[in-house]
């Protein structure tokens, strides 16, 4: 096993994702039989290799500095599942 | 024949001569859907009103011969790419109620070539899957069998194609999502370049390897659509600014001398025999074209699955955290903050999205990301300097789009990894960021169509639709149509 | 036991540019909630960023100012975490391949010089704001600030108290403002620090445990919460206990700084490669471009104003702190030439003026030519020292010429002697018993008959003359 139970749920927190026990074991055997495949990388020696991020070389993408008019509060609180006034409203943060 | 059953080039003559109309053409199509649509179940939504209206609109410009390249071609759109006041759900949950203000860039480039938008096309959630069973609006099935899936996460798109539900379809494509659902649908399907079409506005599942391309019914129409789509977009940091040639004057033309590749690690192992005897002879038609076959190795073929699924799920973990019932989508109810992130993505999340955003998760925390993500990135550049090396042995390189035809509804659903393997031989594009074609190389005994891909080097679209092109006038692959 | 500091310090400054790092939204402060906002910074499905040339830029020049390396290639990375202020569950951020590092910044320490080094300079976003109610368990989510671009200056941990802290974020501060790339303010966040402390037995080489300090938003508050959790550590090694790793927050009412114990989580921010953004190639070339449009910096600036105006240290640290005066000074001594006076009056009356007013000399309504000019009339002795506070306000109130002052108040200075002389004779004539007395020894009453003249001429007499007058005339000569 290269993952375990425990480091699952700690996974899962991370990705800020409830998981049923019943999820939390399945992900556990699928996770690892993925993981078990992904093993095949270790095969290659790879010292010195560049990793490579892009498939394209493109650099220095840039954007003017110049205003363009944004799409108003409206727009932008349409699609909130809770909005008060102006703001985005959210359960209180508790940690 | 019926108007539905047309090619773009066949309409765009008929208008041109007068001999139909946008309005026709529309209504044609959704008296096709109202037929074929509750056994195919290809879209998520089908845009009646709005197409009716801008066949109107588009009648009105072509009166005053105002044609576009086109003008009143209704076009199925997948339902990852975001439409400007109209709900864009990515196949999820999470976002079934979620409504852009703000048009894709080919959206914008469709609606302006004249193109009539006829839905929102079906798809594996966040586009993560190989047969669009993921989707949280049921499966697509596939027209040539309903017993079968028609491929992913472009089902959707490619079985509108198919099923003649479209003229036409866009479709994305991480690691083969255009060109497996193109042919496991008997239809033409196109993955450019990346940095080739633009992503802005297509919801990201992989940036490093999303990229939007045409599903068709031929090679012409391809090139058709590639003119519209292709070309430099300042709203995207990853696009490319290279010059776009007319993809339309690659077709017919003849490929005499030209080395067409055949990678060996392709035809190891898992290949349906069915599956294979059609490529061996694509190979031949190809040498009745006048090329030549080469052999050529690809080394690094075993890695791209492996590579594949620590860079993608990495990508998606990252992309996907923006859904948090905070801003758009679905909300759970839930007590404090972190109990409604946690609800409302274990809610609004399918199965699969949940196993790819906890592998890159994984293969991102701390301690995990040299010996996962790093690694991985390493052998991708291994992988793209194989494509270099191949292309300088060969024009084009052709291999089978995937290992079988169709597979039944449910088969795989149970099993992620062989569900992957249905992508292997499709991956290593996107991984190295070149571009690839499908298109319909014969059928199987059962009557499941079977596709061949061909691939080139960056920006080599135009030797793609020449060499597709060749292949589709000479092999003469019978014009069947699905039984529906 | 004897112990020292030893502090790190993270500043965060907003750059000056009139649009987000990442899409074309407007930057700026104290708008409507969530009206300055788009697709981009909204974090909406499938939108892109395009970085804004403008934040390079002005990152640049920072690193160029305190002396860094600009890395020839820098790539942007995400820093992943949940957070209501964080729209895309990511912040673009550079990591592995910052912007700049290995630079320094140098502090006048105990009449020597010391650098304090920087690690690197990065470019990010900022994140929104988060309103908690007070009386329900809900928060307000506002994303105008989210996208604005920040540069993080990270010094390597060198610094050694309380005071040396201060001095440093005085001097990051003085730079970014005289740059232009920053506005400094820092009730608004434009202007941000976080601090790392330990303290170890002095003359040890390994460090003890530190703790991050969070919530500080002045120099002095930066200073008051070091010098509390120096303190504090101290107290804690003293007693036998140990220090624990953690963020604490700076309490600014009870003065001092509290655990934010069970707030934080283990941090894995899974950071890797944006693929959304391309890496920024730096050359020899841009880099030169921008060097040639650096203003002098505010140490050199001094270093030059000692040397060239043969002014103090400390008038010369006065009048560079702000750019602005700094330039407003070269140009009332490049008309009157008179350095020294021109310190005087300008850090004397003139800052007085703008003090009272809350004022800064960019509104200062008196022009750098007239303070020069009057500057002029005192040395030619057209108007005496007194008169001239009088002028300087009226100058200042009206925003008139000190000539045009002058001839409306009729303040010309009188030096004419034989009309002085006049005036003297009568006042001596007026008062015998004074003039008796005086004679007889008692020299204070000098100062009464300097008094009367001066009022007899309304204070326009020149003080000298008055004085060579009267002392002649009160001799009988």
């Amino acid at each position: 096993m290269k993952l375990t139970a425990q480091e699952v749920e700690y996974v899962a927190h991370l990705a800020r994702l409830e998981i049923t026990p019943q999820e939390k074991e399945k992900f556990t055997a699928q996770l690892n039989d993925i993981l078990l495949y992904i093993d095949k990388l270790n095969e290659l020696d790879t010292k010195g290799v560049e990793p490579m991020s892009h498939a394209i070389g493109v650099t220095n993408a840039f954007r003017e500095d110049n205003v363009v008019e944004s799409i108003g509060t409206e727009k932008t609180l349409a699609n909130a599942p809770d909005a008060r006034g102006e703001f985005f409203r959210v359960p209180k943060v508790i940690e | 024949m019926e108007l539905y059953q047309s090619t773009i080039h066949e309409l765009q003559d008929k208008i041109k001569e007068g001999k139909t109309t946008a309005t026709e053409i529309t209504c044609s199509v959704l008296q096709r859907i109202d037929a074929v649509e509750e056994k195919v179940h290809s879209y998520i939504r089908v845009l009646k009103e709005e197409a009716l209206a801008a066949a109107t609109d588009a009648d009105k410009e072509i009166k005053k011969g105002n044609i576009k390249p086109l003008s009143g071609i209704p076009v199925a759109l997948k339902d990852i790419v975001c439409t400007k006041g109209l709900p864009t759900t990515c196949g999820s949950h999470i976002l079934h109620n979620f409504v852009p203000p703000y048009d894709a860039t080919v959206v914008e480039k469709l609606r302006a070539a004249g193109a009539i938008f006829i839905g929102k096309a079906n798809m594996d959630e966040f586009a993560m899957g190989s047969s669009t069973e993921t989707s949280y609006f049921g499966p697509t099935r596939n027209p040539w069998d309903l017993e079968r899936i028609p491929g992913g996460s472009s089902g959707g798109s490619a079985a509108a194609v198919a099923a003649d539900e479209c003229i036409a379809s866009i479709g994305s494509d991480t690691g083969g999502s255009i060109r497996q659902p193109a042919a496991l649908c008997g239809i033409v399907g196109m993955k450019p370049t990346y940095g080739r079409v633009s992503r802005f506005g297509l919801i990201a599942f992989a940036s490093s390897l999303d990229q939007i391309g045409p599903f068709t019914k031929d090679v012409e129409d391809c090139a058709i659509m590639m003119n519209v789509l292709a070309g430099y977009d300042p709203k995207e940091s990853t696009s490319v600014n290279v010059e776009v040639p007319d993809y339309r004057q690659f077709v017919g033309k003849d490929i005499q001398g030209w080395k067409v590749g055949i990678p060996k690690e392709y035809f190891v192992e898992g290949i349906d025999p069915e599956v294979k005897a059609a490529i061996e002879a694509a190979i031949k038609t190809m040498e009745k074209c006048g090329a030549q076959s080469v052999e050529i190795s690809l080394p690094h073929t075993q890695y791209c699955l492996a590579v594949y699924y620590i860079i993608a799920p990495a990508e998606a973990s990252s992309n996907l955290a923006r859904y948090d019932g905070v801003k758009y989508g679905f909300r759970a109810a839930g007590g404090d903050l972190l109990d409604m992130y946690r609800k409302t993505r274990m809610r609004g999340f399918g199965a699969e999205v949940k196993r790819r955003i906890m592998i890159g998760t994984y293969a991102l925390s701390a301690g995990y990301y040299d010996a996962y993500y790093k690694k991985a990135s390493q052998v991708r550049a291994l992988i793209k300097r194989d494509f270099e090396d191949a292309f300088k042995k060969c024009d084009v390189i052709l291999t089978p789009t995937t290992p079988t035809p169709a597979f039944k509804i449910g088969e795989k659903t149970d099993n992620p990894l062989q569900m992957y393997l249905s992508d292997i031989f499709t991956i290593s594009t996107n991984l190295a960021g070149i571009p690839g074609i499908s298109l319909p190389c014969g059928f199987t005994k059962s009557g499941l169509p079977i596709g061949v891909q061909f691939l080139a080097g960056h920006f080599q679209e135009g030797k793609l639709i020449q060499v597709a092109s060749a292949y589709e006038r000479k092999a003469q692959v019978e014009k069947r149509r699905p039984g529906l | 036991m004897e112990f020292e500091a030893v502090i790190g310090l993270e500043v965060h400054a907003q750059m000056l540019t009139d649009t987000k790092i990442f899409c074309n939204c407007s930057t700026k402060f104290g708008a409507a909630p969530n009206s300055h906002t788009c697709p981009v910074c909204l974090g909406m499905p499938g939108v892109l960023p395009v970085l804004n040339k403008k934040v390079v830029e002005y990152a640049m020049k920072m690193a160029l100012a305190t002396n860094c390396k600009i890395n020839p290639t820098c790539e942007f990375a995400r820093k992943n975490y949940f957070y209501p202020d964080l729209p895309k569950g990511y912040q673009i951020s550079q990591y592995a391949y910052p912007l700049a590092e290995h630079g320094y910044v140098e502090l006048e320490v105990n009449g020597g010089k010391k650098k304090i080094g920087i690690t690197r300079i990065h470019m990010e976003e900022d994140a929104g704001k988060l309103l908690h109610d007070e009386h329900n368990p809900v928060s307000y989510v506002d994303l105008n600030r989210t996208g604005v671009p920040l540069i993080e200056i990270v010094s390597e941990p060198d610094i050694r108290s309380s005071e040396e802290a201060a001095d440093y974020l005085k001097r990051l501060h003085e730079i970014l403002v005289y740059l232009e790339i920053c506005d400094g303010n820092m009730e608004e966040g434009s202007f941000r620090c976080d601090a790392n402390v330990s303290i170890r037995p002095k003359g040890q080489k390994e460090f003890g445990t530190r703790t991050e300090l969070k919530n500080m938003n002045s120099f002095r508050n930066v200073q008051r919460a070091l010098e509390y959790e120096i303190k504090r550590q101290q107290y804690i090694v003293e007693n036998g206990g140990a220090i624990v790793q953690e963020t604490r927050l700076w309490d600014d009412a009870q003065g001092a700084t509290n655990s934010m114990r069970g707030k934080e989580e283990a941090h894995d921010y899974r950071y890797f490669p944006d693929p959304d953004l391309v890496p920024v190639i730096v050359d020899a070339a841009w880099i030169d471009k921008i060097r040639v449009d650096m203003p002098e910096l505010p140490q050199a600036k001094r270093e030059r104003f000692i040397s060239e105006y043969q002014i103090s240290a400390y008038d010369a640290g006065v009048l560079t702190a702000d750019k602005a005066l700094a330039q407003y000074y070269e140009e009332v001594v490049a008309i009157c030439a008179k350095p020294k006076q021109a310190a005087n009056w300008l850090m004397g009356d003139v800052m007085k003026f703008l003090n009272e007013d809350k004022k800064t000399i960019r509104d200062c309504p008196i022009a750098a030519a007239s303070l020069a000019e009057m500057i002029n009339l005192i040395d030619a002795g057209t108007i005496s020292g007194k008169m001239a506070k009088d002028i300087a306000e009226e100058m200042y109130r009206s925003g008139k010429k000190p000539q045009e002052v002058i001839a409306e108040k009729g303040m010309v200075q009188i030096t004419d002697e034989a009309a002085l002389a006049k005036t003297i004779s009568s006042i001596i004539d007026a008062n015998p018993q004074q003039l008796a007395d005086y004679r007889a020894g008692k020299e204070k009453l000098f100062g009464y008959f300097v008094g009367q003249a001066m009022k007899a001429t309304q204070g326009k007499a020149n003080p000298q003359i008055v004085n060579d007058l009267l002392k002649k005339m009160l001799a009988g000569k």
